[in-house]
């Protein structure tokens, strides 16, 4: 009889890489906020698709917006003149550009390399006003895009941008919610079937400020929002949601990062996604970080995936990195799976059809989301679309 | 005059261990009108033909029939079988998120009547019973057993039984975990709805207490998947005196 002894662990190298690695002395990135960021495209390598940032997209379909030149013109937008908020084209070198952070990644850099002017909305009104914005004439060329969002001090507002239509669009969009402003951003990606959008949110939450920032990507081949929201001032409030319903062949994935930069800041990440049809992809990445002086932190974050049909994929990777003790909580949760038989049971029972009982879980486990929009308009009209996506209609 | 017939029901249920055979040979009747009690030790069936009768998917009929006025109940989809006039108080009402008790109670009434209730009269109807089962008017907004106490959830489940007006309702288990206030508002509520649409009722209680407050007419004691002796009331009396020990043969408690 042969004894195996097991070796210590971490006597060799992990087959990940690490410090045995063949690029000696290499270590990679150990906390969410090192890593490397850049406006310029070249600063980013090639991507190949192994890059932990890139590996769950399908890279082949968005390669253009990560290796060529991109349209940075301004485009049509549909917007209504509100008091306390202005609208407006500005150029690169506004002041408000650049406030609120910089890319990840590299379309995010050439899409910042790219843009000419950038689409700046500036929220002055403390009376809450809604500004709404759509788009839907981006077209087939690659383009890149920038928006800014300032709210000002103690300003409330409800900005909504609508996306629709064909698109190959990589953007940035920074917010920055200063000083006890109060700020309800809901982003919508409607887009046409073939539509291939890569977005990122920088965001800057200040003192006794508070966000509402919610995704809800439904329609377009290829969805991709990754917002990156800091509670940078003390005090304050950041809740983020997300709303995606993935059909066959379509994917529609969020990277979320959450810092608790600042002591005494409240988080709460809640993404829920339903998934139908042969080759519907959705992927959620949620990372949180409470940092160095996120003393009385209150921090909770979830994504929960609800698989109607086979074929489907839904990856979901809560990630939570504590640097300080003091704090009040952190949590997260994350759970996909299928109908609950039992639920089905407990209304078919009452005489309510198979197919009526299967659209009141579906459209009850998204309301959740569809509920927080604040906007009742916006509300009715993605309860409606969510039910076209369950009927199979949507495009 | 509706009458639910059990014959020769044979069920069973899939288990790690294997299939599982768990009722043996069910012979039941109940006329429209009679409140039939069925008492036991734990798992000698009682839940199992609850919900076979109401057609949860898990259990798997191996033979016998069970027919309403007739018709085979075994061969209509679950939603058929309420909209034929069956109904199931559960012991663990499932929570349903997003979907609004209000909501909820209007489609299935719209389920069953096979047209939307007028408004109006529908939300006075709702609004009455939940006060006679001391509901808060709050409850209407929250999501189906969603964050309900043990209480409020069998509340709910006989909230339905009024609004719903099914012939036949069969309890299961209504009264456990209930407090004794509790218990007879639930009762009372049980009992109104008897009185108002003279439904069949099927009890189905490991204890005699909950039949200190609704009377039954028979009495059935359920032992290892069959009915081991029938009665009047005072068989319920009797059980509540001796137990459940006589009818425990040396194989079913091994």
């Amino acid at each position: 009889m042969t004894v195996v002894t097991p070796e210590q662990h971490g006597f060799k190298a992990h087959s990940d890489g690490g410090w045995d690695a063949s690029e000696k002395g290499f270590v990679p990135v150990q906390t969410r906020s090192e890593r490397p960021k850049s406006f310029a495209h070249d600063d980013f390598a090639a991507v190949n698709g192994l890059e932990a940032e890139w590996k769950l997209t399908p890279v082949k379909l968005v390669k253009p917006l990560i290796d060529d030149a991109l349209d940075g013109s301004p485009y049509d937008i549909a917007t209504d003149a509100v008091d306390g908020a202005t609208v407006e084209w500005v150029s690169r070198d506004d002041s408000r550009v650049a406030s609120a952070g910089a890319p990840e990644e590299r379309a995010s850099a050439n899409a910042w390399s790219s843009f000419e002017q950038a689409l700046a909305i500036t929220l002055t009104g403390e009376e809450h006003s809604t500004v709404r914005i759509s788009r839907s004439t981006l077209g087939t060329a690659a383009r890149g895009a920038h928006t800014v969002i300032t709210a000002r001090p103690h300003s409330n507002t409800t900005v909504i941008i609508e996306s629709a239509g064909e698109a190959l669009l990589s953007e940035n969009v920074e917010v920055v919610v200063e000083e006890g402003a109060t700020l309800n951003f809901v982003s919508v990606q409607d887009w046409a079937a073939d539509a291939i959008h890569l977005s990122s949110h920088f965001v800057q939450v200040g003192r006794s400020a508070t966000l509402k920032h919610t995704i809800v990507s439904l329609g377009g081949k290829v969805v991709r929002v990754n917002p990156s929201v800091h509670l940078s001032g003390e005090g304050a409030d950041g809740e983020l949601y997300g709303l995606y319903f993935a059909d066959a062949g379509q994917h529609l994935e969020q990277r979320v990062y959450l810092h608790h930069q600042a002591a005494q800041t409240r988080g709460r990440v809640n993404y829920k996604g339903a998934l139908q049809g042969d080759g519907a992809r959705t992927v959620w990445v949620g990372d949180v970080l409470i940092g160095r002086d996120g003393a009385g932190t209150d921090s909770y974050e979830q994504n929960r995936n609800l698989v109607l049909t086979e074929g489907t994929r839904a990856d979901s990777i809560p990630n939570l990195e504590i640097e300080t003790g003091d704090i009040q909580g952190a949590g997260h949760a994350s759970a996909t799976g299928r109908f609950d038989d039992e639920q089905l049971f407990y209304l078919q029972a009452r005489g309510i059809s198979e197919a009526e009982a299967r659209r009141l879980v579906v459209i009850g486990f998204l309301a959740e989301i569809v509920q927080k929009v604040g906007d009742e308009e916006l509300e009715a009209r993605l309860t409606v679309a969510i039910e076209s996506e369950l009927e199979g209609t949507h495009s | 005059m509706s009458v639910l017939s059990v014959k020769d029901l044979h069920v069973s249920v899939e288990t790690e261990q294997g299939t599982k055979q768990i009722l043996n040979g069910v012979d039941l009747e109940i006329k429209q009108g009679e409140i039939h009690a069925i008492m036991g030790p734990n798992g000698s069936g009682k839940s199992t033909l609850a919900y076979t009768i109401a057609g949860h998917p898990k259990y798997h009929v191996e033979g016998g029939s069970i027919t309403l006025d007739g018709a085979e109940v075994l061969d209509m989809s679950i939603d058929e079988r309420a909209r034929a006039g069956l109904f199931l108080a559960m012991q663990y009402p499932v929570e349903i998120p997003g979907v609004k008790v209000a909501d909820f109670l209007r489609t299935a009434k719209t389920a069953l009547a096979g047209e939307a209730p007028a408004l109006r009269p529908w939300i006075k109807e709702v609004n009455e019973s939940m006060k006679a089962l001391r509901m808060d008017k709050t409850f209407s907004d929250r999501n189906v057993n969603e964050g309900f106490s043990g209480g409020e959830k069998k509340r709910h489940e006989i909230l339905q039984l009024e609004l719903l007006k099914p012939r036949f309702a069969i309890l299961d288990e209504t009264d456990s975990g209930l407090d004794v206030d509790a218990l007879k508002i639930v009762s009372e509520g049980v009992n109104r709805a008897q009185e108002a649409t003279g439904l069949g009722l099927l009890l189905i209680t490991h204890y005699t207490r909950i039949l200190r407050y609704i009377k039954p007419d028979f009495v059935h004691v359920f032992v290892d998947g069959r009915v081991a002796e029938e009665g009047g009331p005072e068989l319920a009396d009797r059980l509540e005196n001796e137990g459940y020990d006589r009818f425990l043969t040396d194989t079913s408690v091994a």
